[in-house]
């Protein structure tokens, strides 16, 4: 069978982050980022979505291993992510602002270095159930 | 009798730590809940009360009403906020979603309406975490 097929892995993860811009100052921070500037932080109960596409080998069946995808996931974003502060606990956004859309193209970042180039990967995250982004754009 | 529920949302900041143990005793108890640099979730409050239904208006509340209730008692103190720092009704108190869910209760109970009882508290702290607390 020569036929594209796209699989899809859902996990999660709870972090604390704030939205603010330091070049900024507080007021024009307050007035961009509203409530998000808190110094204190807020968080969010994180959903992602991983999506394979590719051409089910001959021999398994599978576009890729689900049970691997999992783990890769777990692995390299789960444990980096979970639990943390993104702003203080990740490297990455020492100097990015953890906005929805900055962290989807990290976690795509990671993950495509570790799945088959000759796959297709996009990577959806929600924020809340309902603020989300997708990347990369198709 | 009858039950009328509203469903509100937050996201905020917390961890749980007990200042009395030290980082190990935190650590075997809360696991990753215990960062120092907190995490957060998205909750869900579900607020359900109970009464007659009036004659005059067909309610048992002004489901606006409650909805304001809700809002300014609890909503815009725990609404992008720190849970541990930031709400002055949860100072001194571990940010479980137990005593969350109390606290939330507390907030609300002394300024229903005459005739309208609270009966549950139930909030989520995850999609499969929640708690409920019916005031026993």
């Amino acid at each position: 069978m020569d036929k594209k097929v796209s699989v899809f892995r859902k996990e999660h993860f709870n972090a604390a982050h704030r939205l603010h811009n330091p070049a900024w100052d507080e007021a024009k921070n307050d007035a961009v980022f509203g409530k998000c500037n808190n110094p204190n932080y807020h968080g969010h109960n994180y959903e992602i979505e991983v999506k394979v596409t590719g051409i089910p080998a001959a021999d398994t069946g599978f576009v890729i291993d689900l049970k691997w995808l999992s783990d890769t996931i777990n692995e390299n974003v789960l444990e980096k992510l979970d639990h943390k502060n993104l702003n203080l606990d990740i490297p990455e956004f020492s100097n990015l602002n953890p906005t929805v859309e900055n962290i989807v193209v990290v976690i795509y970042d990671i993950l495509r270095e570790k799945i088959d180039p000759t796959l297709d990967l996009l990577v959806r995250l929600y924020e809340t159930p309902r603020n989300f982004a997708e990347y990369p754009v198709s | 009798m009858l039950y009328l529920t509203r469903i509100e949302h937050f996201n905020a900041a917390h961890k749980l730590y007990n200042p009395d143990w030290d980082s190990e005793k935190n650590e075997m108890v809360f696991g990753k809940c215990a960062n120092e640099n907190w995490h957060g979730h998205n909750y869900e409050l579900h607020v359900t009360i109970k009464g007659e239904v009036a004659a005059d208006t067909g309610f048992v509340i002004n489901a606006k009403i409650l909805s304001k209730l809700i809002n300014e008692l609890v909503l815009e103190k725990l609404d992008h906020k720190n849970l541990n720092m930031d709400v002055d009704f949860l100072q001194d108190k571990m940010c479980s979603t137990e005593n969350l869910a109390i606290a939330i209760w507390q907030q609300l109970v002394a300024h229903l309406p005459e005739g309208v009882q609270m009966h549950c508290i139930k909030l989520y702290e995850t999609p499969r975490i929640f708690v409920e607390y019916f005031g026993e």
